[in-house]
């Protein structure tokens, strides 16, 4: 029976060796092969100890067991992603990060607004805005644009907190070459400042895209049509369906870092002149 | 002292916002309440005012415009029932001598902070493991570091319920469930925020501890660890404030223990609007003492060390 944890072991210990001796070589595929095998690693172990120790599926199912009901359940977990990504996270996203950039050129012309903002906006980013979650469905009812309102809240602030700081990032030097054309501010926000604001831009963008999925799954907790990631995960987890609450996480993440990849590629094609994308 | 002036007007101005917004979110159920009272309403039938607008029922009854801040059960409450809220079920508790009942919010917060710091705690310590081995070793740097940033694209706070069913299973302590979801958001900044840290002596200082003949754990404790310190304060503030919005989300799965995550939900379920926002006033006050906190023993850190004048 402990051949699943003894080969498990086996193959961690294998592994990290191939990982350690092929560490120091910076080539491209290496860097790509290095973490993959080490993914594979965690989940050959997670599948040895779930087998070897006999683990309860109603704990922890093996991965096995995971990917044969994703496999199975497809229509099901498609029809949460549409509902939950698709309709909630992602229009919420869009009106929120929208209105923040508005804001924070509206913001932007008034130094007094701009420090007072700032540190405002930068506590309310600190705040538990989750807790939000419970009114704004009082107030838009079960459907996806309660969940839209949540991410809205959600990513308001970050993303405001980083288009001000971004705005402000320009070179006394360059604004003075503007005035020397005399640009209107129009055209000096257009050609000068927005361009070097986006790498913040960016960065808000980036870290709104995994607080819109958590913000659009939490929402679902407080009341939700039957279908969601959030009320999926609830309520499997109430029959101690685990495999399938597993499976909605797989979705998820993958969802998740998809989003993220997408933003990240989206950054690089927009500020390929910034120092940080340089390659080689 | 310029800057805390538009701080104030921008508060001001955010609360102001909230008085004007209670006007048409609260205005349905004041017209039913005054015609209730036998008052006049335009218009006078009830169905025809479900179909109006918020905005335009307020504009057709300025009169109605003082009782919209008096309900019970508003659908926003005004800042100072919100305020009143408060102090009743902290200061008042205290008062009449109660100050750890069921009905305070200084027991709910008390929860909560211990949750809180748990994980915090957990997570910091985590975090800094992750980052010492990941500074000194190519083969963790390479396959652990990728997963540790993919692992915050998965919603943990969705996973939550499953994680508090799991342990709560194994007949773990609930405080201690709590305190896994909060290390889980906490111990990300403090990795990526470490490892910058340990990483920022550059090459001229690394050089300087070779000529030295220095072995890696002196250079680990002399020279990578104390100029870590201000990276580690800058991510410690961002990981305390996640850490409490974990506690705060695991209490929704764990409300029979209490908390202010179990307020919130307590107060949905029951239509207690007002009680909604204290408690989560009373989470943005703890997330504000709590940075708070940490800037204080930054500062005093750091000038000790000599990064300050």
């Amino acid at each position: 029976m402990n051949g699943w944890v003894i080969g498990s072991l086996v193959f961690w210990i294998l592994a990290w060796a191939v990982n350690a001796r092929l560490s120091p070589s910076s080539d491209r595929w290496v860097r790509l092969f290095v973490p993959t095998l080490f993914g594979i690693t965690v989940l050959v172990l997670w599948e040895g100890m779930v087998r070897g120790f006999g683990i309860n599926p109603v704990l922890l199912p093996a991965p096995s067991a995971i990917a044969t009901t994703f496999a199975g359940e497809i229509p099901t977990l498609w029809t949460d992603l549409v509902q939950t990504f698709f309709k909630g996270a992602l229009s919420g996203y869009v009106i929120g990060c929208g209105a923040a950039v508005l804001v924070a050129i509206a913001v932007d012309r008034s130094p007094f607004l701009q420090r007072g903002l700032l540190p405002v906006g930068n506590f309310v980013a600190a705040l538990p805005i989750v807790g939000m979650a419970p009114i704004l469905v009082m107030w838009f009812g079960f459907d996806w644009h309660s969940k839209a309102a949540v991410v809205v809240v959600m990513v308001f602030f970050p993303m405001l907190v980083n288009t001000v700081e971004g705005l402000q990032a320009s070179e006394a030097m360059q604004r003075d070459l503007m005035r020397t054309y005399a640009a209107s501010y129009w055209q000096g926000l257009m050609k000068l400042r927005l361009p070097a604001a986006m790498p913040f831009i960016f960065n808000g963008l980036k870290i709104c895209t995994t607080l819109a999925l958590i913000g659009a799954i939490v929402a679902e907790f407080f009341g939700s049509p039957i279908k969601g990631m959030g009320f999926r995960i609830s309520t499997e987890v109430g029959r101690l369906a685990l495999d399938m609450v597993w499976s909605e996480i797989a979705v998820a993440a993958i969802v998740g870092s998809a989003f993220y990849g997408a933003v990240a590629l989206a950054e690089r094609w927009v500020t390929f002149w910034h120092p940080s994308q340089r390659r080689g | 002292m310029k800057s805390a002036l538009s701080i104030l007007t921008v508060i001001a101005a955010l609360i102001g916002l909230w008085y004007a917004a209670c006007v048409p979110m609260n205005i349905h159920e004041a017209a039913i309440q005054a015609q209730r009272a036998g008052q006049e309403v335009t218009p006078a039938e009830a169905p025809e005012r479900r179909k109006m607008g918020r905005i335009a029922l307020a504009v057709k009854n300025p009169g109605l415009w003082r009782t919209v801040y008096e309900q019970d059960r508003p659908q926003l409450p005004a800042p100072h029932q919100v305020g009143a809220e408060l102090w009743k079920t902290t200061w008042g508790m205290v008062e009449r001598g109660r100050a750890f009942s069921k009905r305070s919010l200084i027991l709910h917060g008390w929860i909560t902070l211990s949750a809180t710091l748990l994980g915090f705690a957990f997570g910091t310590l985590l975090g800094i493991v992750l980052a010492v081995s990941i500074v000194h070793s190519r083969a963790m740097d390479m396959s652990v570091m990728p997963w540790i940033i993919a692992s915050q694209t998965v919603p943990i706070l969705a996973i939550a319920p499953m994680i508090v069913v799991v342990l709560a299973s194994l007949s773990v302590d609930d405080l201690i469930a709590k305190g896994v979801i909060s290390m889980y958001l906490s111990f990300f900044p403090v990795v990526v925020g470490m490892v910058k840290g340990l990483r920022s002596p550059d090459a001229m200082q690394m050089d300087q501890m070779k000529t030295w003949s220095a072995s890696r754990a002196q250079t680990f404790w002399k020279l990578r660890l104390p100029s870590s310190a201000p990276y580690l304060f800058a991510s410690l503030k961002v990981g305390v404030a996640a850490s409490l919005i974990g506690a705060v989300v695991a209490e929704l799965s764990l409300s029979q223990d209490g908390g202010l995550g179990a307020r919130l939900l307590a107060g949905s379920y029951y239509g207690q609007t007002v009680q909604i926002w204290s408690a989560l006033l009373g989470a943005a006050t703890l997330a504000a003492v709590l940075v708070w906190a940490i800037g204080l023993a930054q500062g005093m850190t750091l000038r000790r060390m000599g990064f300050q004048r």
